[in-house]
């Protein structure tokens, strides 16, 4: 597990992260989002051990970061940003390598199961120079599990990969998650959504949220929206939806016909919608509940930071 | 320990498919080849060939002033260049573990180079008659290696401080050819001089081990010249975690 307190970087003058305090258990995947820059790789960096924390302390797998830094490096498994790879060498070589240095029993037996987990057995022999980039993230991946850490922290471990590989890589993540702890940044909120248990919102190198995507999402929704599309005007239908029990606002959609009511929180108004428009004798062509989505909390959570700052 | 061993057999292995090392091995080969074969055709021409072991040693020392920089300029710049140094650096191995495992690869190539270069001498003792004097060859060949060790040292050691291993090779070549010239200055009197000649590469190297002589000081200067440069080394790795 990871267990992080009051944990700050500096580089030079500049703050990178500023004391960051969260936890991940085991069996837990937890999605590290921000924008560019906001601190998430120097955290990973850290947890990882390849470079110390100004101050603060962290434990990884039971181990302080700092006072036992090895036996932290023996039980992560790391996925960089930008996947490192020795281009003169084989898939097996590489693997071989980097599973010597990490004291791996039965390493042959066990490059052949990763290689198999992140479907890469059959390029086993060619040279790692020769691979395209889905590949040789697929690569750094198998690299990280090789000897089956108990934390794992991937750094953006989709990127560059196809929709089929991303949709593989998330199995194989989400899989993972059931027994290790995992630790994932990534720009990609649908996939924070998707594949994390907890999410850590962070910008300008402090976590401003954290919590699970639906409760993040219920925290900040506030008002619901729900879109209606029928064959009448917007004006024609503006006027009947308005009064409707439980909606607060009525505006015009972006379409003929179409309207996007407020309503509130936790109060479904579709059935009296749909029967209204129905009994009105127009067509109910569309009725769709717009939940505030991930990218919108993130968005707003940054841009509150950014304007508290701003503010002084 | 471990670890040691396999970054070094890394290393030596990745020699042998690096095409600086086969035209560094050509050049050096080709060279000597020329400067034997000189030296026997006009011994021949003469009637009397010199047999002296050590008439390649002066040209390679001089070779491998220029060589041992472009060995070891990509050690570990090339690490930081190319990010592979996140996956050192996170991977259960000591900073110290590191640095000496790649100057051991580099040493163990270079070693194999210079033992292939002892056929020159074997031919002249085979060609002169009562042979070569083969303790002085001996001498000469170890203090070389110890010469060589600590060379290839501080060539890892400036390959820690750069992200480009051009730079590392200027800077290396630099220190080097310091060490090389610094004993110009040893011949006056003063403590200047006294230190020029301590820390002078030809005057360890060509007062003693080249003439014959195995004297302890001179050992002590490159042993502790490779101690140093792959402490300074292992150093600089650890500080750029810091950064």
């Amino acid at each position: 597990m990871i267990e992080v307190a009051g944990l700050t970087k500096f580089y030079g003058p500049t703050p990178a992260i500023q004391n960051l305090n969260f936890h991940a258990r085991p069996g837990e995947i937890v999605g590290f989002l921000g924008p560019n820059g906001a601190g998430k790789t120097t955290t990973m960096r850290i947890l990882t051990g390849f470079m110390p924390p100004t101050s603060g302390t962290a434990r990884v797998a039971g181990y302080d970061l700092v006072d036992q830094s090895l036996e932290v490096r023996r039980r992560v498994g790391y996925l960089p940003e930008t996947v490192p790879l020795y281009p003169e060498m084989s898939v097996s070589e590489y693997l071989a390598f980097m599973g010597s240095l990490r004291r791996v029993p039965d390493l042959d037996d066990r490059i052949d199961e990763v290689l198999e987990q992140v479907d890469l057995s059959e390029r086993a022999e060619s040279f790692v120079g020769n691979l395209s980039k889905g590949l040789r993230q697929r690569l750094g991946l198998a690299q990280a599990l090789l000897h089956k850490p108990e934390v794992l922290i991937l750094d953006e471990p989709t990127i560059g990969l196809d929709p089929a590989q991303i949709i593989e890589v998330r199995r194989i993540i989400q899989e993972l998650g059931r027994e290790r702890t995992v630790l994932l940044s990534t720009h990609i909120l649908s996939e924070a959504q998707q594949v994390c248990d907890r999410v850590l919102i962070i910008n300008h190198g402090t976590i401003v949220a954290e919590d699970t995507p639906g409760n993040l999402q219920s925290q900040l929704a506030g008002a619901e929206r729900l879109t209606v599309l029928t064959s009448s005007s917007n004006s024609e239908l503006m006027r009947l939806l308005q009064g409707v029990p439980g909606v607060s606002s009525v505006r015009p959609g972006g379409r003929e016909g179409e309207v996007e009511l407020a309503t509130a929180p936790g109060r479904d108004v579709r059935p009296i919608v749909a029967r209204r428009v129905v009994e009105a004798g127009l067509d109910l062509l569309e009725l769709r509940s717009a939940g505030i989505s991930l990218e919108q909390i993130f968005l707003q959570l940054t841009r509150e930071e950014n304007d508290s700052k701003a503010g002084g | 320990m471990r670890n040691l061993w396999i970054i070094a057999s890394r290393e030596f292995r990745h020699y042998f498919i690096s095409p600086i090392a086969y035209a560094l091995a050509t050049m050096l080969y080709l060279i000597l080849g020329g400067i034997f074969f000189i030296n026997i055709y006009y011994g021949l021409q003469t009637g009397q060939i010199n047999p002296d072991g050590r008439m390649v040693i002066g040209p390679m020392v001089t070779i491998l002033l220029f060589a041992t920089p472009a060995i070891t300029m990509r050690l570990l710049a090339d690490e930081y260049r190319m990010g592979t140094m996140e996956l050192l650096l996170t991977a259960p191995v000591r900073d110290w573990e590191l640095v000496i495992g790649k100057w051991l690869g580099a040493f163990g190539f270079l070693f194999v180079v210079l033992a292939l270069t002892w056929i020159y001498p074997l031919l002249l003792h085979r060609m002169t008659s009562p042979g070569i004097d083969q303790g002085t060859l001996l001498a000469a060949y170890l203090g070389l290696a110890l010469a060589v060790g600590a060379m290839l040292a501080i060539g890892v050691f400036i390959s820690t401080l750069f992200r480009s291993s051009v730079a590392a090779f200027f800077v290396a070549l630099g220190v080097m050819l310091a060490l090389w010239i610094i004993g110009g200055l040893s011949s006056g009197a003063g403590t200047g001089a006294q230190l020029a000649g301590w820390l002078s590469f030809v005057d360890h190297y060509y007062n003693n081990f080249y003439r014959g002589v195995l004297d302890l000081g001179d050992a002590v200067y490159f042993l502790s010249l490779t101690a140093l440069a792959l402490f300074l080394g292992a150093q600089v790795v650890q500080a750029r975690r810091w950064r």
